[in-house]
């Protein structure tokens, strides 16, 4: 939103001199920098994508060539079949998707709370949840894992998604945005005899639909992209997600690059797709919000 | 945050000026007390997950953690007292003190190349004089969407020793191929880059939303003062998004000293162990050698270290702004 407010009047303000001296070079040179990084930022996965669908001989054949000479798409049906892609696929799914519903639903009713009301125990609990974020997963690696085995989830996909569902940043997100919504929303609905729960699912709930969907696509991607809890807490290969099956691909002797680049593209599809479908959400969001406080 | 931090702090003045009769203030407390009587179990109820989940997977594993640190915990059977034997043992192994060094070296490398590039790429898509933003917006933000561990994968096939395009190019221009595997320093250098590539872009997020928030009148009255661009840059928009740099560098900072997926893929800490990374090394200790009270102990020292940042910083933004 932002952004359409204030592009018009940056434009208006060059209209005014449209040839100040120096204008047009330095036009010239900021879209050259510009394009130039995005040279260097698009290269590696562009190189990715086209070593991909080479055959297996080309990728290692002297001189290198760009473009590859014959397509083939062998390194991903290898992937798919040999390696079971699709067994992870399908459990990252699970643990992305559930984890993303849960956080989504839970971060909102948190969030909801820490913004509306005053009990001094719902300020403490905003302390707390504050707090989270200077103990992370990776600190407390192996008492967390000892007490999610005591709670018997090793090696259930649950494992990855139940301690996941807490997070400070949606959590703030959530909260951030609830305190912009007018307090006068709330008496109102009160003295219309609403309840405070129905209030909330009824009316602020759909309110706040753009955090929602931001959030979903954090979310999304933060489980997608997990690596090393769900390392710790699962065993089984059948339960593995995608990252530990593709680091295990790597972690072999001889590293399979044609299976590997093929295995690592179809990995991205998902999270790409999603991006491209919620992509206004992410790049507008004012995600200063849930991090600033 | 805010507003829970500051009543407390103003609170005493207002109670030192003097007043006359108060007629409102017994008033108001009861129409707190009702307030608050009437509404315990809805936010009761909205936090209860939350609260639920704090208890069980932070306050639990913090405290248990606290205690295996002191013992030497396996993950099975007892767990005998040993005082602060952990803690002695890991002051005295050479490879805590090389991971240590390599995460900080991973981090002063890492940390100011990403602010840099995210500035910079927030600041031409901000621009009014670039072209072409919204193909750059989405390439400039790709690595987002990227997993460390594809990451890593990515930049290892690109840094390939013997069928890598950098050493194809440093061949074809007439140079010898560089050993970015097998060398502890040079492979080090790719993760940096690497590092750099996949948090740019997130970052540039943050300093895209402060930069459109900068008042553009400012901007407007420099123009008329003669101010160029630099001039402009270096006394407008960098004080004015001083807030938003505070958070992302100690947000990287952070997350660089957890860094362990990317390394996971792109060298495995290697060549050998000279790349082991601080998390790595607990991992290790933790998981494969499952001394889970060592590696307890481990960890609360990393703790310790990112709290150690985190003040360091907030106490350097304080004075800075006063």
């Amino acid at each position: 939103m932002a952004a359409t407010t204030t592009t018009p009047r940056f434009s208006a303000l060059r209209r005014k001199r449209p040839n100040a001296p120096g204008e047009l070079s330095k036009k010239f040179w900021a879209s050259a920098v510009m394009w130039l990084l995005v040279v260097v930022y698009g290269f590696p996965v562009l190189w990715f994508l086209l070593s991909s669908v080479k055959p297996a001989g080309e990728l290692f054949s002297y001189p290198l060539t760009f473009f590859p000479e014959d397509v083939t798409f062998k390194g991903y049906t290898e992937a798919w079949t040999s390696f079971d892609v699709g067994t992870y696929f399908v459990n990252t799914m699970i643990v992305a998707v559930s984890a993303t519903l849960l956080t989504i639903a839970v971060s909102a009713a948190c969030g909801y709370a820490l913004a509306k009301y005053n009990n001094w125990w719902v300020k403490a609990f905003t302390i707390c949840i504050l707090a989270t974020t200077m103990l992370p997963g990776e600190v407390l690696l192996s008492p967390l894992f000892v007490v999610v085995r005591d709670l018997g989830l090793y090696n259930n996909l649950a494992a990855v998604v139940v301690p996941a569902v807490i997070t400070a940043t949606g959590t703030f997100m959530f909260r951030q945005f609830f305190l912009t919504v007018p307090s006068d929303l709330l008496e109102a609905a009160r003295i219309d005899g609403s309840g405070e729960l129905s209030t909330f699912i009824r009316i602020m709930l759909p309110l706040s639909r753009p955090i929602m969907l931001t959030l979903a696509i954090f979310s999304f991607q933060w489980r997608w992209n997990d690596f090393l809890w769900p390392l710790v807490v699962l065993n089984d290969p059948n339960k593995f997600t995608i990252q530990i099956g593709v680091s295990s691909i790597v972690g072999a002797q001889n590293v399979n690059w044609s299976v590997l680049l093929g295995a690592s593209v179809l990995s991205m599809i998902p999270l790409v797709a999603i991006y491209l479908l919620l992509q206004r959400y992410v790049m507008n969001a004012d995600i200063n919000a849930g991090l600033k406080d | 945050m805010v507003d829970s931090i500051r009543p407390p702090a103003k609170a005493p003045r207002t109670g030192d000026v003097p007043r006359g009769p108060e007629p409102a203030r017994p008033r108001q407390r009861n129409w707190r007390r009702r307030r608050l009587n009437r509404y315990t179990g809805a936010p009761l109820v909205l936090i209860s997950v939350n609260l639920l989940l704090f208890g069980t997977f932070f306050v639990w594993p913090a405290i248990t953690g606290l205690m295996y640190s002191f013992t030497s915990y396996t993950g099975v059977g007892p767990a005998p007292f040993v005082g602060l034997d952990n803690y002695q043992r890991l002051l005295q192994d050479e490879a805590f003190y090389s991971a240590l060094i390599r995460t900080l070296i991973f981090t002063a490398g890492v940390v100011p190349l990403t602010i840099v590039l995210s500035l910079a790429t927030a600041v031409l898509l901000v621009t009014p004089y670039t072209k072409g933003k919204a193909v750059a917006r989405v390439v400039f933000f790709l690595p987002w969407l990227i997993s460390p561990i594809i990451a890593g994968v990515i930049w290892r096939w690109l840094f390939g020793e013997n069928f890598g395009f950098v050493n194809y190019i440093i061949i074809s221009l007439g140079g010898s191929e560089l050993p970015w595997q097998s060398n502890a320093n040079l492979s080090l250098i790719v993760v940096i880059i690497a590092g750099a590539w996949a948090n740019t872009a997130f970052n540039m997020l943050l300093f895209v939303a402060a930069l459109k928030n900068v008042p553009t009148v400012y901007y407007e009255a420099a123009s008329l003062d003669g101010a160029g661009s630099w001039a402009k840059f270096r006394r407008i928009t960098l004080p004015a998004i001083a807030p938003t740099t505070f958070i992302v560098v100690l947000l990287t900072i952070l997350n660089s000293m957890k860094e362990y997926a990317l390394f996971k893929t792109l060298n495995d800490g290697g060549p050998g162990t000279a790349n082991n990374l601080l998390v790595q090394y607990i991992y290790t200790k933790g998981f494969e050698r499952a001394q889970i009270g060592y590696a307890s102990a481990a960890s609360f020292v990393l703790m310790l270290i990112l709290m150690i940042v985190a003040i360091v910083q907030l106490v350097m933004n304080r004075r800075k702004e006063s």
